[in-house]
């Protein structure tokens, strides 16, 4: 009984990583790179998840801190708001981009250089985690879309 | 006689209740826009004569200038502040981009970039900043009262949020325009990032430049 227990344990945790990137797909994940060490990076992620669910946080190595961020234009003032969770509807695509939707990157372990990459994992309600590699693109990269054109 | 003087009456009552009336209401809908939060927009319309190059600040080399120091060139102004993680990177990046296809006549242009933000972006911190986005980039900081004096000649709304999960427990709010300002100082014309291309802001500029607008 013990041995059947595991077995379906081990199952279980091969089996959601495959499960989780079917639902859930990221893409063009990348980040401007940062002036200051002290100061928040940006980066930016396209999502779209096949069922209904919810980005409950980020975490990367190279930052303290993930916080998701709205804009929210009021007239001609911007203000950041901080969103807890990113709902994400059913085969909705979510882009999250310059002037708008961003993860700030708070307490960053060195200033974000152009040309590397770091990892960041984005942990969803019913997807569970998900790793990306996140390009970090030039100061004045608008995305990696016009970057390739 | 008496009917007259009654008719007068009850007009000046009727008048008085007119203006009863138009307070309560006036002074109704000012507390309705307070509750629903709804603020006066900043005037930034296109044409807007009370906007004005005017302040006392200092540069990111630790020098004390004036509108003055900018006579002569045309001016791009931004407010912002360098915690700012998207917005003012973002904007910046396009200025830079915008100054890079001025060609030579970037030499009659003076770009600059205010913080909101004073007591974080010291003059050092202000040029490391500015220089990795353009290296004629100047950034200005100054007192709090000196920031806000520079704000309001530009009719600049900003403001501090408190929010404490971002870095010492605060943001700035503020508007995201950049102003191109007359070499006399006076107000050309406003854009924002986003509504235009690099390119197509920078022809727009030099037309404005060359009078050809």
């Amino acid at each position: 009984m013990r041995k059947l227990i595991a077995t379906v344990v081990v199952a279980l945790a091969v089996a959601s990583p495959a499960l989780a990137e079917e639902s859930v797909r990221i893409f063009d994940a990348w980040a401007r790179a940062s002036v200051l060490a002290s100061r928040p990076g940006a980066a930016y992620v396209t999502v779209e998840s096949a069922t209904e669910d919810q980005l409950l946080g980020v975490a990367t190595p190279v930052a303290g801190q993930v916080m998701i961020h709205a804009v929210e234009k009021d007239g001609d003032i911007s203000r950041m708001k901080h969103i807890e969770t990113l709902e994400l509807p059913a085969g909705e695509r979510i882009t999250l981009a310059p002037g708008g939707m961003h993860l700030m990157l708070m307490g960053l372990q060195d200033k974000l250089s152009e040309g590397t990459t770091f990892p960041m994992t984005l942990s969803f309600e019913n997807a569970g985690e998900i790793t990306v590699e996140v390009s970090v693109l030039g100061i004045a990269a608008v995305g990696p879309r016009e970057a390739a054109e | 006689m008496t009917s007259t003087k009654t008719t007068q009456l009850r007009r000046i009552r009727f008048s008085l209740w007119i203006l009863v009336a138009a307070a309560v209401l006036a002074l109704g809908g000012a507390y309705f826009v307070r509750m629903i939060g709804v603020r006066e927009p900043p005037p930034v319309t296109v044409g807007e004569a009370a906007i004005r190059s005017e302040f006392s600040l200092i540069d990111h080399n630790g020098n004390r200038v004036t509108e003055a120091d900018f006579l002569g060139h045309w001016q791009l102004v931004f407010f912002g502040f360098t915690h700012c993680p998207d917005v003012c990177p973002t904007t910046l990046a396009y200025l830079a981009n915008v100054l890079d296809r001025l060609g030579g006549e970037v030499e009659r242009v003076a770009p600059i970039f205010i913080t909101v933000d004073p007591s974080r972006d010291t003059p050092q911190v202000m040029a490391a900043y500015v220089q990795a986005f353009h290296p004629k980039l100047v950034g200005l900081t100054g007192s709090e009262s000196e920031v806000a004096a520079a704000a309001q000649s530009f009719r600049v709304y900003y403001e501090r949020m408190e929010e404490a999960t971002a870095p010492d427990g605060y943001l700035m709010a503020h508007a995201g325009h950049i102003y191109l300002m007359r070499p006399e100082g006076r107000f050309e014309d406003v854009f924002r990032e986003g509504e235009q291309s690099a390119e197509e802001m920078a022809a727009d500029v030099l037309a404005r430049m060359n009078g050809k607008q």
